[in-house]
């Protein structure tokens, strides 16, 4: 045992393992976006179907049922953000003419049809979310049976909507082993799991390479909110901080990219949609000269592969 | 070999009240030493398993854990270097000695501004816990020699790796010939640690309270709470100093204070206190030398702010 602790297999250059090159952002050729803005914006709405039966995963995703079967309390309240949240997000969004992301559960196409067609009508572009939030992507689920979760959430979403899916963002952006092998078998061209960056960049595969589009942990919701505990007014400050900061660096070192992740089940609610609101306000309103507000798959797209 | 600890007292520091020391004078009669010692940390994506504590919480691949800290190199660490630049300090590095290897870019950058390397073990994923006396020296010496091998000089000061520590840890680090320990959080002023080498060796302050990772993660403060906390520590430690001469350092990770949407908080912490005409913005290393050779001139050796 002891010798193992002191035994260094990957101590060399680059990173410890192959899915991608070690680069730091600043040695990257700038990224120049559209208009020249200096900040991308992308807005993703996570909509997320909580499962009432009290199996627990081998990870906990953020906003999982906590009490004995049956949680009324949790189910209740996550559900919440499908019946309500998510139509007080979508009013907003369309007042502001934004152009968010969703990433869905696959259960729910099944569960809420109503609500997949509603999605479907406001021409976002959808994510695969995983089948369920109990569906996690973490340690030693079988092969064939985590395929089937990715091949069935394409499936049944692809079934509202006449675009194919691209993009992927796991429940708890957790992934086994074998998760990007399996999204690239199943023809998902990005996932954004990996935190490691602000901007697109090359992720490989043994099916293939593909792209990880970084989302943002530390600014969203669920963990400023209900893991930090902070207030709605410091989330909107702490966005508008980013924003400010990612602009004067854009500005001098070429495109930068804020990553916001909303869940209509926490942020929908009455008391915390207001900070929604004062989000987009500042962001699409104050600082429309220098953002560039996209879709996920254009701001890949208009990232010029920088690391090769 | 028994697995049962051999427990004792701290015997490593004298006990000495404040307010019953001899002044401690700094160079050019300054209040107040301030330092800020940046970890510069690699985690490893698949660590071997230690019995004594866990690398990560998540199974492998630790996706959430690991790209997090990934960013704090490819993102936070050029920021933050900016950031110090700005104001005039020289960051004083934790260092994870594989690092060197890893990511010899992040080296040159700060060799290049003549900032301080110290030791924080091969990699933040390794511990001390498990490894017998032996053990512990060699992986202490094979990441002072690793270290010494990348920018020339031997580093003076030890943060055990993810402080983790046994009963020898300072001592063998005093004996591969380190000059300071920033594992003690004892006091607000450098003292005296006893070695059983008997070699000149001193604790200097390194506030875990104000360490940016235990202020977001574990406290859970607000950006700008955090950077009011540092403004506040700085105001009591100068007023003081003008009594006899304070340290104030603000540890910190890539991974925490580099992100955009709390850079602004640490800018107006660090604008405030270089602000100040009284401060001797300086480094790990030049504060422990200074001590020790202040320490033989007034007090001929018998303690740095002694009570005796």
């Amino acid at each position: 045992m002891s010798d193992e602790l002191l035994t260094y297999a990957q101590r060399h250059y680059g990173m410890d393992h192959d899915r991608y090159r070690w680069s730091m952002l600043q040695d990257r050729d700038p990224v120049v976006w559209p208009d020249n803005k200096p900040l991308a914006l992308w807005i993703n709405l996570s909509v997320q179907h909580f499962p009432l039966s009290g199996e627990k995963p081998v990870v906990a995703p953020p906003g999982a049922l906590t009490m004995p079967y049956p949680d009324l309390r949790h189910y209740t309240l996550r559900d919440y953000g499908n019946r309500v949240g998510i139509f007080r997000l979508l009013t907003l969004m369309e007042r502001y003419q934004a152009a968010p992301s969703v990433a869905i559960s696959g259960a729910l196409a099944e569960r809420y049809p109503r609500l997949m067609e509603r999605l479907a009508a406001t021409g976002y572009e959808w994510l695969g979310h995983g089948w369920n939030m109990l569906c996690m992507h973490a340690g030693e689920i079988d092969v064939a049976i985590e395929s089937e979760w990715i091949a069935r959430t394409r499936e049944v979403l692809e079934a509202f909507t006449d675009r194919s899916l691209k993009g992927w963002l796991s429940p708890g952006r957790s992934q086994t082993a074998n998760t990007p092998e399996l999204l690239v078998r199943n023809g998902f061209s990005y996932q954004c799991d990996w935190v490691n960056d602000e901007l697109p960049y090359p992720f490989k595969t043994q099916e293939g390479d593909m792209t990880c589009l970084p989302s943002c942990l530390e600014l969203d919701d669920v963990f400023v909110l209900t893991q930090n505990l902070h207030s709605e007014d410091s989330f909107v400050q702490q966005v508008t901080d980013a924003a400010d900061w990612l602009i004067e660096e854009g500005q001098a070192q070429g495109g930068r990219l804020l990553a916001l992740n909303f869940h209509p089940w926490l942020v929908g609610q009455p008391h915390r949609i207001s900070a929604v609101e004062k989000i987009l306000e500042a962001l699409l309103v104050t600082r429309r000269d220098d953002i560039w507000h996209a879709p996920p798959s254009a701001i890949i797209d208009a990232a010029i592969d920088p690391i090769g | 070999m028994s697995e049962v600890a051999q427990f004792s007292e701290l015997s490593l520091y004298d006990y000495s009240p404040y307010d019953e020391r001899p002044k401690l004078v700094w160079p050019n009669g300054a209040r107040l030493a301030f330092w800020v010692a940046p970890n510069i940390e690699f985690y490893e994506l698949d660590p071997p398993s230690n019995p004594h504590r866990k690398p990560w919480p998540h199974p492998y691949p630790p996706v959430p854990g690991y790209s997090i800290r990934d960013y704090g190199n490819r993102v936070g660490h050029q920021r933050q270097m900016a950031l110090l630049d700005k104001y005039g300090v020289r960051g004083s590095i934790s260092l994870s000695a594989a690092l060197c290897e890893h990511h010899p870019e992040i080296i040159a950058l700060c060799a290049e501004r003549n900032w301080e390397f110290f030791s924080h073990g091969i990699y933040n994923t390794r511990y001390t816990y498990g490894l017998t006396e032996d053990q512990e020296r060699e992986m202490i010496e094979d990441a002072m020699d690793t270290i010494e091998r990348a920018v020339g000089q031997r580093p003076a000061g030890y943060l055990a790796p993810a402080l983790s520590h046994s009963n020898h840890t300072i001592d063998l680090f005093a004996e591969a010939g380190g000059l300071y320990t920033c594992d003690l959080f004892h006091d607000d002023q450098p003292t005296w640690v006893n070695t059983r080498s008997g070699k000149p060796f001193v604790s200097i302050p390194y506030s875990l309270e104000l360490n940016d990772t235990i202020a977001y993660v574990v406290q859970k403060r607000e950006p700008r709470r955090y950077g009011e906390s540092i403004r506040r520590a700085f105001d009591q430690l100068y007023a003081e100093g003008a009594d006899s001469g304070t340290v104030m350092c603000i540890p910190t990770h890539n991974y925490q204070v580099s992100c955009p949407h709390r850079l602004r908080a640490f800018e107006e912490a660090l604008e405030y206190i270089t602000g100040h005409s009284d401060v001797w913005v300086t480094t790990g290393r030049e504060i422990a030398e200074y001590v020790i050779d202040y320490g033989r001139q007034q007090l001929q050796g018998s303690a740095v702010v002694p009570s005796r």
